[in-house]
C-alpha cells in the first residue's frame, strides 16, 4: 500500500498547504462585519470547472494509485510471469504524446484567438486519441492471438484491466473533447471554448502522466520500486 | 467519469470564483415542465429530497432484514423460511445498504445537497447537472442492488465486507450465481455516482460562499459534509478497485484475490492470488467510510446542539481542527479491521498507536459539545433529544473501540458479538440519532410545518431506551464467546447457551424499536399536510439557510440578492443585544433598549 500512502501524504500536503492559507487561527467569535476587502471569502479565483477538474484528477490519480499498489501486493505471490509488452505499446504511447501537443496547440491557439487552428487542434487530438484507444486494442489482440488471455496469468489480468481502465478514461475524455468541439463549430468566439479547451487539455495531460507511469509499471522497470514496496507489507 | 458535464454545467456568476452580492436568478438552469422540476431537476434542494426519500426507502428495506436476522438469532428454528443460506443473505444486505446506501447516500448526497448551497448562501450546486446525474447514478445502483433480491440463487451472502474466497464460492449464497455480480455492479454504480455528487459538494464549498462566508464562518455541519466528502472521494477508489477485481475474479476467472482451492473434491481454476489483498483494499476505503458517516454527524449534532441549547458552540476553532484531523487520521488506521490475518505484530502495534491517537480529536470534540451544553439554555426539543442522545450513545461505542483498537485485547474479542455491539453504537445508532435529529431539525424548512410532536417524542424515547436494550446486552453476548455471522450455535457449544435469553430479549427489543420507526415513518407524511406551520425559522436559529425569503426556499435560493455574512454561525446569546440570536446575514447587533 506503499504507493496510495505517498499519493495521499501529496495530497495531504496540498491540502495542508491550502489550509494554511484559510485562516484558520483566526477567532471567528471576535470578528463581526465584513472580513478584509470585498468578497472576503477567501474562495480563489480560478473558475469553478477547473478547480472541479483539479479534484476529479485527484480522484482518478487516488484510482490508478489504488491500482499500482495493489499489482505491487500481487507481484511478489505464486505465479506471477511478467507479460512480454507488445512492441505496439511503444507506438501507442508516441500517438498519445502527440495527442497532448495537438491540444496544447489548441490552447495556445485559443488564447491568441485563431479559432481555425483550434479547430485543427481539437481534430488532431481527437483523431490522435482514438488511435491511441484502437491501438491499445490492438495490443490485446496481439496479447490475446499469442496465448496471453486474461485470466492465463494475474500478471495478464492485471495488463489488461490497467490499460482498460486507462482507456475508458481516454474514452471518458473523448467525449468531453466532443462537446468542446461542437462547441468550437458552432462559430463562437475563442473566449466561449477556451476554458474548455484548456480543460480538456488539462485532462489530456494527466492522462498522459499517468499512461507513462503505468507503462512503466508494465514493463517492468518498477520493479525495483516494487522491491522496496515489499518491505513495507512483509 | 468524464469531465464533460463539469465544463458544461458552470454557472456564469461563479466562473469569476467570486459570488456577485446580486445576482440575477436568470444564470440557473430553469425548469420549464413538471418533469424537469420534479423528475430529472437540477435543484439540489429536489435532489437532496430524491436522495434521501431512496435511501430511507432502501434503508426501510434493511430494516425489515434485521428484523428477520433477529428473528433466528432470538428464536433459533422457529422460523422455517429463515435456513442458513437467507440468514447470511440478511446480514449481507442489511449491513451493505444500512452502510453505503442508507447512511453514506442520506448524509451526503441528502443532507449535503439541501444544506450545503443553503448555508452558504449560495444558489445552487456549481454544477447542477453533474448533480443530477448523481442522484440517478445512485437510484441505479440501488436498483441494480434490489434487482439481486429477484435474481436465481438471491443476493449474496457473503457478509457486507465480501471477502474472497468465499465471496464468490459455491458454498456462499449468491457467490456462483448473480447476487455477488449484481452487489459489485452496484458498488462501482454507486462510486461512479458518488463522484459526481462529492465534486460538486466540494467545489461548491470551495468556490461558491457567499460574501462574508470564510472558511472560519461556515456551520460545523458544512465543515463535517465537506471534510467527508473528501475523504470519500479518495478513498471509494480502493473499493472500486476492490469491487472491480473481485469481478474480474468471479466473471473472467482471474486469479487477483483467488488462492488455490480445492472445493467439493474439485481443484477450481484459481492460483496464487491474495485475499488478503483484498482485505486492505476494502478496510483502506472502510475506516475512512466510518469518518465518511460519523463527521457530517459531529457537524449536524454540532449545530443542534448549539442552536437548541441556545448557546454558541464551546471551541469552534479547536472543532474544525479536530474534524480535520479525524479526516487525515482516518486514511492510516485501516489495518486495525485486520488483527487477526496474520500480520506483522510491528504493523499491529502502528496500527493501533494510530487507532488509539484519533481518540485525541475525537474526545476534544465530545467535551467540547459537553461543554457546549454545561450552562445552557437547554431545550429538550426533539432534536436536542436525539443530539444528547447521540453524545452518550457515541462515547459508549467510543469507549469500547478503545478496547478494540488495541491489537492484544481484540484479537479475543474479534469476530463475537461484541464488535457487533461496538460497531453499531458507534456508528450504527449513533449517526442514526444525528439523522433522526437532523430531520427533526429541518423538516420545517424543508415543507414549511413541524413534525408532529407527540409521535416525535414517542419515537425517540422508544428508540433510544430500544436501543440499549439490543445492544448493551449485545456486548456481554459477545464477551460471553458467541461468534457473530453464525446461523445458530448447534449443540456443540452447549455452554453457550445461556445466551439464549438475552437473545430472545435482544429480538424483541429490535422488534419494538423497528415498529417505532413505522411511527416516524407515518409522522413524515402525516405532517406534510397536518403538522403545525410555523414560519422560516423556527427554532430562532442564526444559520444563512433560516434567512431565506421563502419558506421551503424556492429555485435559487435566495431573492434577488444573496446573503452578505457579517459574522460567525453561533451568535446565541450575545450580551446586551435584544434576541438571543443574531443571524449570519445581520449586519449588526441591535441593543436591547
Amino acid at each position: 500500500m506503499a504507493v496510495i500512502i505517498v499519493f495521499m501524504a501529496v495530497i495531504g500536503g496540498i491540502v495542508a498547504w491550502w489550509l494554511s492559507h484559510q485562516r484558520l487561527t483566526s477567532k471567528p467569535w471576535l470578528e463581526e462585519g465584513v472580513i478584509g476587502e470585498i468578497p472576503g471569502t477567501g474562495a480563489s479565483t480560478l473558475p469553478a470547472a477547473k478547480i472541479g477538474l483539479g479534484v476529479f484528477l485527484a480522484v482518478v490519480g487516488a484510482l490508478f494509485a489504488i491500482f499500482t499498489s495493489a499489482y505491487f501486493m500481487r507481484m511478489p505471490m505464486a505465479e506471477w510471469r511478467p507479460v512480454p509488452v507488445p512492441g505496439l505499446l511503444w507506438f501507442n504511447t508516441g500517438v498519445l504524446v502527440a495527442s497532448s501537443i495537438a491540444l496544447q496547440w489548441a490552447v495556445i491557439a485559443a488564447r491568441r484567438g485563431r479559432m481555425g487552428d483550434v479547430r485543427w487542434g481539437l481534430l488532431a487530438g481527437g483523431f490522435t486519441a482514438s488511435a491511441f484507444v484502437a491501438g491499445q486494442l490492438a495490443a490485446w489482440q496481439r496479447l490475446a492471438d499469442a496465448g496471453y488471455f486474461v485470466a492465463a496469468n494475474p500478471a495478464d489480468s492485471f495488463f489488461y484491466l490497467i490499460t482498460g481502465m486507462h482507456g475508458l478514461h481516454v474514452v471518458g475524455g473523448l467525449v468531453a473533447l466532443g462537446r468542446t468541439a461542437a462547441k468550437a463549430w458552432d462559430d463562437v468566439a475563442t473566449d466561449r471554448v477556451r476554458e474548455s479547451v484548456t480543460l480538456c487539455a488539462t485532462y489530456w495531460h494527466f492522462l498522459l502522466v499517468i499512461w507513462l507511469a503505468l507503462f512503466g509499471l508494465l514493463t517492468g522497470w518498477g520493479d525495483e520500486f516494487a522491491a522496496i514496496c515489499r518491505q513495507w507489507l512483509i | 467519469m468524464v469531465p464533460s458535464g463539469a465544463v458544461e454545467g458552470v454557472l456564469p456568476g461563479t466562473a469569476e470564483g467570486v459570488p456577485p452580492a446580486e445576482a440575477d436568478d436568470l444564470e440557473l438552469y430553469h425548469p420549464k415542465s413538471w418533469v424537469t422540476k420534479y423528475v430529472f431537476s437540477q435543484d439540489a434542494k429536489v435532489i437532496a429530497i430524491q436522495y434521501a426519500g431512496t435511501a430511507l426507502a432502501i434503508g426501510f428495506v434493511a430494516l425489515v432484514l434485521s428484523w428477520l436476522m433477529r428473528l433466528q438469532l432470538g428464536f433459533p428454528g422457529v422460523f422455517a423460511f429463515i435456513d442458513a443460506a437467507t440468514y447470511y443473505q440478511f446480514i449481507t444486505m442489511h449491513g451493505m445498504i444500512m452502510v453505503i446506501y442508507l447512511l453514506t447516500a442520506l448524509f451526503l448526497g441528502g443532507f449535503g445537497n439541501y444544506l450545503i448551497p443553503l448555508m452558504i448562501g449560495a444558489r445552487d450546486m456549481v454544477f447542477p447537472y453533474v448533480n443530477m446525474l448523481s442522484y440517478w447514478v445512485y437510484l441505479l445502483a440501488v436498483l441494480v442492488l434490489v434487482a439481486s433480491f429477484f435474481m436465481p440463487g438471491g443476493p449474496t451472502g457473503a457478509g457486507w465486507t465480501l471477502y474472497p474466497p468465499q465471496a464468490i464460492l459455491s458454498g456462499t449464497p449468491g457467490g456462483q450465481e448473480w447476487g455477488i455480480i449484481l452487489m459489485l455492479v452496484s458498488l462501482i454504480l454507486f462510486i461512479i455516482g458518488f463522484t459526481m455528487g462529492g465534486l460538486n459538494y466540494v467545489v461548491t464549498v470551495l468556490q461558491a460562499r457567499t460574501r462574508g462566508m470564510t472558511l472560519m464562518r461556515m456551520p460545523l455541519t458544512v465543515w463535517g459534509i465537506f471534510t467527508a466528502t473528501v475523504l470519500a472521494l479518495l478513498a471509494f477508489p480502493a473499493l472500486f478497485v476492490g469491487a472491480v477485481m473481485l469481478l474480474f475474479d468471479r466473471v473472467l476467472n482471474t486469479s487477483f484475490f483467488m488462492p488455490a482451492l480445492v472445493e467439493m473434491g474439485q481443484r477450481l481454476n484459481y492460483d496464487g492470488g491474495s485475499p488478503i489483498l483484498f482485505q486492505h483494499l476494502f478496510w483502506f476505503f472502510g475506516h475512512p467510510e466510518v469518518y465518511i458517516v460519523a463527521l457530517p454527524a459531529f457537524g449536524i449534532v454540532s449545530d443542534l446542539i448549539s442552536t437548541h441549547a441556545r448557546r454558541n458552540i464551546f471551541g469552534y476553532r479547536m472543532m474544525v481542527w479536530a474534524i480535520v484531523a479525524i479526516g487525515a487520521l482516518s486514511f492510516i488506521v485501516w489495518a486495525h479491521h485486520m488483527y487477526v490475518s496474520g500480520m506483522h505484530p510491528w504493523f499491529g502495534f502502528f496500527f493501533a498507536t494510530t487507532t488509539l491517537i484519533i481518540a485525541i480529536p475525537t474526545a476534544i470534540k465530545v467535551y467540547n459539545w459537553i461543554l457546549t451544553l454545561w450552562r445552557g439554555d437547554i431545550h429538550l426539543t426533539i432534536p436536542m433529544l436525539f443530539a444528547i442522545a447521540f453524545i452518550v450513545t457515541f462515547v459508549n461505542g467510543g469507549l469500547t473501540g478503545l478496547f478494540l483498537g488495541n491489537a492484544v485485547v481484540d484479537v479475543p474479542l474479534s469476530d463475537t458479538m461484541f464488535v457487533v455491539a461496538h460497531f453499531h453504537m458507534v456508528m450504527g445508532v449513533a449517526p442514526i440519532f444525528v439523522i433522526f435529529g437532523a430531520i427533526y431539525h429541518w423538516y420545517p424548512k424543508i415543507t414549511g410545518r413541524m413534525l408532529d410532536e407527540t409521535m416525535g417524542k414517542i419515537h425517540f424515547w422508544i428508540t433510544f431506551i430500544g436501543a440499549y436494550a439490543i445492544f448493551f446486552p449485545m456486548h456481554y453476548v459477545g464477551l460471553m464467546g458467541v461468534p457473530r455471522r453464525y446461523y445458530e450455535l448447534g449443540e456443540t457449544v452447549s455452554n453457550l447457551h445461556s445466551s439464549d435469553a438475552l437473545n430472545a430479549f435482544i429480538t424483541v427489543a429490535a422488534l419494538t424499536v423497528g415498529a417505532a420507526q413505522i411511527l416516524f415513518l407515518f409522522n413524515l407524511f402525516w405532517s406534510l399536510s397536518r403538522g403545525r406551520q410555523v414560519g422560516g425559522n423556527p427554532w430562532r436559529a442564526t444559520t444563512l439557510e433560516w434567512q431565506t425569503p421563502e419558506t421551503p426556499p424556492r429555485h435559487g435560493n435566495w431573492g434577488k440578492e444573496l446573503p452578505v455574512v457579517y459574522r460567525w454561525a453561533y451568535d446565541y446569546n450575545v450580551p446586551g443585544a435584544d434576541q438571543d440570536f443574531v443571524p449570519q446575514n445581520q449586519p449588526t447587533i441591535t441593543r436591547a433598549a
